[in-house]
């Protein structure tokens, strides 16, 4: 880190927001000779509320499903006026914009190799408009649009599995990652610049607001979803699983009870057992669990 | 109104969001900082500066105290004061 900011004070962002702190990791990692296409999101209002803007590297926002398209385009500008190589170009989003609105232009980015790191923020939900639910959201999540109830446990359909359909076109790097580790972010953003091709990346971010939690247990609460195997923190390069935090797997209760968002559920055994269920997949399927070897050193 | 609206870069740095403090404000205590910057990665504002042991400060202009910082803190060399405790910096 120089002394010049890329990412100033003064943005609007909640206090405690965690995707205001994983934005500035990620643009203090690739550093000043960086262009921004951002798509409409929570990141996009709290930065840029006109006329202000907190960033001080080019930044160009067009609509909510493109920035993947426009990301494209001034990658395809910068190759012919040959400057790409000391260029980079960052396109991102929140997860709405990502998985939902903005999937079929990250695909063609993805399918037509431009170099460009994609980095999803994920906040689990359309934060910016009132806490809807998104194609990120997890399983019983209580949002406005799939409120617990009486009937109902919340969100009833599982998270898109986002960093697998990326991986899925048979792109070079592949990474999840997560406020709760920073170093995490800035290694990875760092790691991804130096490869060639399109990238995608995914970090997620607490809200404070729309989780329902303290302001400043955003850390903490971005850590418990990673100890409890909610959100694997995995790496792939070349379709090859190169890294991944691996875990003393903790209950889920303990992550859900930290946040508003999931209170109906600490009395509902059911349901508790199922999201269990998700963390014990994603535990097995990476491999999360540390050997015993590794634990009593 | 028309084409692109183009703003200037750093603008924001207009924008006191102090003001948006209602509990509490971090204090730093510059005792027993050992300067391993984990404040000043954590802060979601960027408004934490210092470089040696103990000169970590926050700018209040912009802090808007949410108190991830003194979590954060290994040391525990930053606390959250009361606003209304008339304790300057």
């Amino acid at each position: 880190m120089g002394d010049r900011l890329l990412y100033k004070p003064g943005h609007t962002a909640c206090a405690g927001c965690g995707q205001a702190i994983a934005a500035r990791l990620v643009i203090e990692a690739a550093g000043p000779n960086t262009i921004i296409a951002n798509n409409t999101g929570c990141l996009e209002v709290f930065t840029t509320r006109y006329p202000e803007s907190a960033w001080d590297v080019p930044w160009i926002h067009s609509l909510f499903e493109n920035c993947a398209a426009v990301a494209s385009g001034i990658e395809a500008a910068l190759k012919y006026l040959g400057k790409k190589d000391s260029i980079n170009v960052i396109a991102q989003a929140g997860d709405g914009g990502t998985a939902d609105i903005g999937l079929q232009a990250l695909s063609g980015m993805l399918e037509r190799g431009h170099d460009i790191l994609y980095v999803c923020y994920d906040n689990e939900a359309y934060m910016n408009t009132g806490i809807q639910r998104s194609g990120l959201t997890p399983y019983d999540t209580n949002t406005t649009t799939s409120p617990a109830g009486s009937k109902s446990a919340g969100n009833i359909r599982p998270k898109k599995p986002m960093p697998e359909i990326a991986l899925a076109h048979g792109i070079p790097y592949v990474a999840t990652s997560s406020a709760g580790y920073l170093q995490d972010i800035q290694r990875k953003v760092k790691k991804a610049l130096s490869i060639k091709g399109p990238k995608y990346m995914q970090i997620h971010v607490p809200c404070p607001l729309g989780w329902r939690h303290e302001s400043n247990l955003t850390m903490d609460v971005a850590r418990l979803a990673v100890e409890t195997g909610l959100y694997p923190l995995i790496e792939y390069e070349n379709g090859a699983l190169i890294g991944k935090r691996q875990i003393s797997p903790k209950p889920v209760e303990e992550y859900l009870k930290t946040q508003g968002r999931f209170k109906h559920l600490l009395n509902n055994p059911a349901e508790l057992k199922k999201v269990q269920e998700i963390a014990d997949n994603n535990i097995k399927k990476y491999g999360l669990k540390v050997e015993s070897q590794a634990s009593s050193s | 109104m028309f084409g692109p609206l183009i703003v200037k870069p750093q603008k924001s740095k207009g924008d006191n969001t102090g003001a948006w403090r209602i509990q509490s404000r971090p204090k730093f205590l510059q005792k027993d900082c050992i300067a391993c910057r984990m404040c000043l990665l954590v802060c979601p504002e960027h408004c934490i500066s210092g470089k040696e042991k103990n000169t970590y400060q926050t700018d209040y202009n912009y802090c808007k105290g949410c108190g991830l910082c003194a979590r954060i803190c290994p040391k525990k060399d930053i606390e959250m004061v009361e606003e209304s405790s008339g304790d300057k910096q």
